[in-house]
């Protein structure tokens, strides 16, 4: 993960904070040991750290470049830990471009992509999960995505596995005790202590496992396939909800040979709509090879939306994929009224020409996208890698409930520590002996 | 005496015989330098070898042919093996001594051991070489002593001063006189010193003691020796009593906490908090009502006992009327007060592995010197430093190091050189990454055949021990491929799933509560090994299951402690390490990534980046 070679952080960086374009303010960041020594030069002097002041900017040759608002940051206490420094300046491409050549001849260089927080994980300022947080604020799309990506940076997700890792680290911190201080006056119960506390820490963390993978989805996304027969109006039905003409609409079956997505935001909830190829015993070749692409994406997809004509019985391949969690859809009720259910299910009547019960059908979507990815205050969640650290750290729990030793037992609740460990941070056998010395009278 | 040593050991503690012992062993010309003779292998503290985790040591140390568990069980009169109910992982061998005893049986081993010389003197100097490094002792009788390399185990004598309520009295040891000498040479040296305490309670006049009143507690029968090569421990044995302190105890402390040296303020040192004063105990635990404490006799023809749980350092008036507190004492006598000790101690974060001092070659340390206590701990150090000093006496480089998976010797030193002590550092087994594997019953198999390398075991005990480890390859090998039916087992009285498929001896052996009668009635030859080798088979059985589930942590674990940091590697130009990592990183080199890890306050993060460089590294140089 240390990456690049060029990834010095002997070097000083900066970096566009603001976005491209033209704008009235544009915000330079540099961090790194010679960022106090280039402020100085450009500003004339430091100016008070943590205080905002207003400075002409001059290149070596004295040539004034901008009149900006500076700011200093000295490290530690800066979002990189690092000396760091904002400039302010007048937002056009020629004033950033001015100083940042400035900046280049001082001996910085451009940072690379999320170079930054990279600086601030290294220098401790925060932890990986706080870092993740960072990079998902930076990319999110949607309210909910934000709200997710805040909680993380702010440390949710590191302040529960801190907070477990605390309590395990008591937890082994008394089945040592009854290990090692075996003939000191010592509560008989140690063990028994440590097995109920394992009991219940499972408990919670398999309650937070439980989440249905809200957090991952959010993160990455909800994907809805749209299925049904060729002609079922798939198409139609995806340019409706979007609003635009994504997918080729034409009355020739067949017409979607491969898979069209699209980008919505549903209450806040990104949400990828697959508009796929017509299940049918298909002709060609390239359309059978688009049937089976629309197979794997409905295997892979967070919610099925199978869609039918009212204008014909329903086709069997597309019923095979009616199962109470899908959504099912009467298309072309402006022809034929809808039936009452298809495959046993009240399907939604709707016309993608008319626009009828699309509505319903947005609400129907968007309170399934909730369902499946939350609207970003519940779950904690957002990466397989902190499933995978959670999943273990559970399994040795158990273990460590059935041990049958004490030694066995604290080996299971080490194995633990160590998983949720890797999520945050480090627990040394230090903080368990702190906790043994501190609970305990020992030593005769 | 001008005399050239290859090595000189100064001191004749535990750390400083096991040195001298081991240099000699290994055929290095040998002198053991101490104040006096007689207190060769004095038990300062309490009368007892070994313990959880402590036990582990003074096996490894054994598995290393050296001295301590012999003399131990030439000594012993109370024997027993500590969690005995808890797996044998964390089984600790326990053995307390007749103290005259054991100092004959250390000065009977060295006196024995060709090669090596004791000298009563004080070393008041030492002299270096044009490289720094030592190249003489020079002692207070105005002797220069030459030699190849200086093991120094000073244990508390280093600026020692010993406290009793408001009395300071300069000393090593009661009635022993510090090393002052030495210490200013540490530190014209320019070696790191700090300061730490520790403490020892009063001892009594057995027959002043109500025996009849307390709660006896006898010894393990039979006692089972600590050495490999003792047969059976020969000594009478006798028995501990147990009593403790009363609500009227603590009343008394507390009223008189302003006379303890510790509470008093006079005493700066940071103590052990697994060995507490008494003092310590009433403060921190007001709650407790009583702590018990262990009535140790000190020796069979010695009335003295050794009362295990009160080291103060009250005023004497204050420790006898405290005494009179606790049921069976109310008639005690006191025969030597308890006291408190301050000394001085070298960060051993100055150490290499080989517990060599980095800046000045040929000069080791070992012991209470380097921040730990406990004559187990002090034992293992001496060992290695010897062993080591040996290895570059002769011209060698000092490279006798065990890991951290293959000994709790490799846990110790690796602990002090790498974090070095904020408090008198004791031997847990919470400290090995590895402990279901580094047990004691098996401190010969996994270090026996290092020593025969090393040149430091005698051909009796390599004999005995190639013989023992062929035993257990075979054994195992039976154990794995002789299996039985489950219906077979159950007739035989083994209750398990009737899956038809066939358990081997192991995992029957493994089966939670089995009763082992009823496993060797399941296959007969089991009866027909010898103890020691079955209990290889039932360690075995009922941790290998675990070990393999943790192969892949460990795997990676070893491959980190594999991964070499170079000796010139610049931390300061390694990418993506921030610069304090850079500073932490620089100040303790480090030998390995695994090491790094271990570090205080290096981060995750950093040790990627560092993996990272080291990866590119180890491309650019193959």
């Amino acid at each position: 993960m240390a990456g690049r070679g060029a990834m010095n952080t002997a070097d000083t960086i900066f970096a566009l904070a603001s976005g491209g374009g033209r704008g009235a303010i544009a915000v330079l960041r540099m961090s790194g040991p010679a960022a106090g020594m280039a402020l100085a030069a450009l500003a004339g002097g430091l100016p008070k750290s943590r205080m905002a002041s207003l400075r002409r900017l001059r290149d070596e040759a004295g040539e004034v470049l901008d009149q900006a608002l500076v700011l200093w940051f000295p490290g530690p206490h800066s979002y990189t830990g690092e000396d760091s420094a904002e400039l302010h300046l007048h937002g056009g491409p020629a004033v950033v471009a001015a100083v940042a050549g400035a900046l280049a001849a001082l001996g910085a260089r451009p940072a690379e992509p999320g170079e930054f927080t990279r600086r601030a994980f290294l220098n401790g300022r925060m932890d990986l999960t706080a870092a993740e947080g960072v990079a998902d604020l930076v990319a999110a799309e949607t309210d909910a995505q934000r709200r997710q990506a805040l909680r993380q940076v702010d440390g949710a997700l590191a302040t529960l596995t801190g907070a477990w890792a605390g309590r395990l680290t008591r937890l082994l911190a008394h089945q040592e005790a009854a290990i090692e201080f075996a003939e000191d006056d010592l509560p008989t119960d140690l063990g028994d202590q440590a097995r109920a506390g394992a009991v219940a820490l499972r408990a919670e963390i398999e309650q937070h496992l439980a989440d249905g993978g809200r957090g991952e989805r959010l993160r990455e996304g909800v994907l809805v396939a749209i299925l049904g027969a060729p002609n079922a109006g798939k198409s139609s039905l995806l340019n409706a909800l979007v609003g635009r003409e994504a997918a080729i609409v034409s009355a020739r079956a067949g017409t979607t040979r491969d898979v069209v997505e699209v980008r919505l935001d549903l209450a806040g909830v990104p949400v990828t709509l697959a508009d796929t190829a017509g299940l049918r015993e298909a002709g060609d070749e390239i359309e059978q090879e688009g049937i089976r692409r629309a197979h794997r994406r409905a295997e892979e997809a967070d919610l099925v939306l199978a869609v039918f004509a009212t204008d014909a019985p329903p086709d069997a391949e597309t019923l095979a994929w009616v199962t109470p969690a899908a959504l099912v859809v009467a298309n072309k009720v402006d022809l034929r009224s809808a039936p009452a259910t298809i495959g046993g299910v009240v399907p939604l009547a709707i016309s993608a020409r008319s626009g009828e019960g699309l509505d319903a059908l947005r609400a129907a979507l968007s309170a399934a996208a909730v369902r499946l990815a939350g609207a970003g205050d519940a779950a904690l969640l957002t990466r397989p890698r902190h499933r995978a650290a959670l999943t273990e750290a559970s399994a040795w729990l158990a273990e460590a409930e059935a041990a049958a030793l004490p030694e066995l037992g604290s080996e299971a609740l080490r194995a633990a520590l160590r998983a949720l460990g890797r999520l945050t941070g480090q627990v040394g056998v230090e903080a368990i002996l702190d906790v043994v010395f501190r609970d305990f009278c020992i030593g005769k | 005496m001008n005399q050239m040593f290859d090595v000189i050991v100064i001191g004749g503690g535990h750390a400083g015989c096991e040195a001298a012992a081991g240099a000699a062993r290994c055929g290095a010309r040998t002198l053991l330098l101490t104040h006096k003779i007689e207190t060769i292998g004095e038990m300062s503290c309490n009368p007892a070898i070994g313990g959880v985790g402590k036990g582990h040591l003074v096996r490894e140390v054994d598995a290393l042919d050296g001295i301590m568990a012999r003399a131990a069980d030439a000594a012993a009169i109370h024997v027993k093996t500590l969690n005995r109910s808890k797996g044998p992982a964390v089984r600790g061998p326990r053995a307390q001594a007749d103290r005259k005893l054991y100092r004959a049986a250390i000065r009977g081993l060295l006196e024995a051991q060709p090669g090596l010389t004791i000298l009563a003197a004080a070393a008041e100097g030492i002299e270096t070489a044009a490289d720094g490094g030592i190249a003489a002792v020079l002692t207070g009788d105005g002797r220069r002593i030459a030699c190849g390399a200086l093991v120094v185990t000073t244990g508390t004598f280093l600026r020692g001063e010993i406290h009793i309520g408001e009395r300071r009295i300069p000393a090593g040891r009661v009635g022993d006189a510090p090393a002052v000498g030495l210490a200013l040479a540490f530190e014209r040296l320019g070696l790191p010193l700090a300061r730490l305490k520790t403490g020892t309670p009063p001892r009594l006049d057995g027959r002043t003691i109500a025996w009849d009143e307390l709660e006896a507690q006898p010894g393990d029968d039979p006692p089972e020796p600590l050495s490999w090569m003792t047969e059976r421990i020969t000594n009478r044995q006798v028995v501990c009593g147990i009593t403790s302190t009363t609500p009227a105890t603590h009343a008394l402390i507390r009223a008189n906490l302003h006379q303890s040296a510790v509470y008093g303020g006079r005493i700066q040192g940071v103590g052990p908090r697994y060995c507490p004063s008494i003092e310590d105990k009433v403060v921190r635990f007001a709650e407790r009502e009583r702590h018990q404490v262990f009535l140790e006799p000190e020796g069979l023809d010695d009335d003295t006992v050794y009362p295990n749980g009160i080291s103060t350092s009250l005023p004497e008036d204050v420790q006898a009327a405290m005494i009179a507190t606790m049921p069976g004492l109310r008639n005690a006598r006191i025969v030597r007060p308890g006291y408190a000790i301050e000394y001085d101690h070298v960060d051993p974060r100055a150490l290499s592995p080989a517990l060599e001092v980095r800046s000045v070659p040929r000069l080791f340390l070992a012991g209470q010197i380097n921040g730990t206590t406990g004559y187990e701990e002090a034992a293992a150090q001496g060992l290695m430093a010897g062993l080591n000093a040996a290895a570059r006496a002769s011209g060698g480089t000092a490279n006798r190091v065990l890991t951290r998976g293959e000994a709790y010797v490799g846990v110790l030193v690796d602990d002090l050189v790498l974090q070095g002590v904020s408090e008198p550092y004791r031997m847990l087994t919470a400290r090995a990454e590895h402990r279901l594997v580094l047990r004691a019953d098996n401190a010969g198999l996994r270090l026996t055949e290092t020593g025969i390398a090393w040149g430091c075991v005698g051909p009796e005990r390599a004999a005995r021990h190639q013989a023992f480890a062929a035993a257990v390859t075979d054994a195992l090998a039976r154990a794995r491929s002789d299996s039985a039916t489950p219906a077979a087992l159950a007739t035989g009285g083994i209750a398990m799933n009737q899956d038809g498929k066939r358990r081997s001896v192991l995992e029957v052996l493994a089966l939670p509560g089995i009763d082992p009668a009823l496993v060797d009635a399941a296959f007969p030859w089991l009866r027909d090994l010898a103890p020691a080798l079955r209990s290889q088979l039932e360690a075995e059985a009922l941790y290998a299951p675990y070990l393999r589930r943790q192969e892949a942590e460990m795997r990676l674990l070893e491959r980190e402690e594999r991964m070499h940091i170079p000796d010139n590697l610049d931390f300061t130009v390694v990418p993506g390490l921030s610069s304090e990592m850079r500073q932490r990183l620089s100040a303790a080199r480090p030998a390995t990534l695994g090491s790094a890890g271990r570090l205080p306050g290096i981060t995750p993060a950093a040790i990627a980046a560092l993996a990272v460089a080291l990866r590119r590294e180890g491309a650019r140089s193959t």
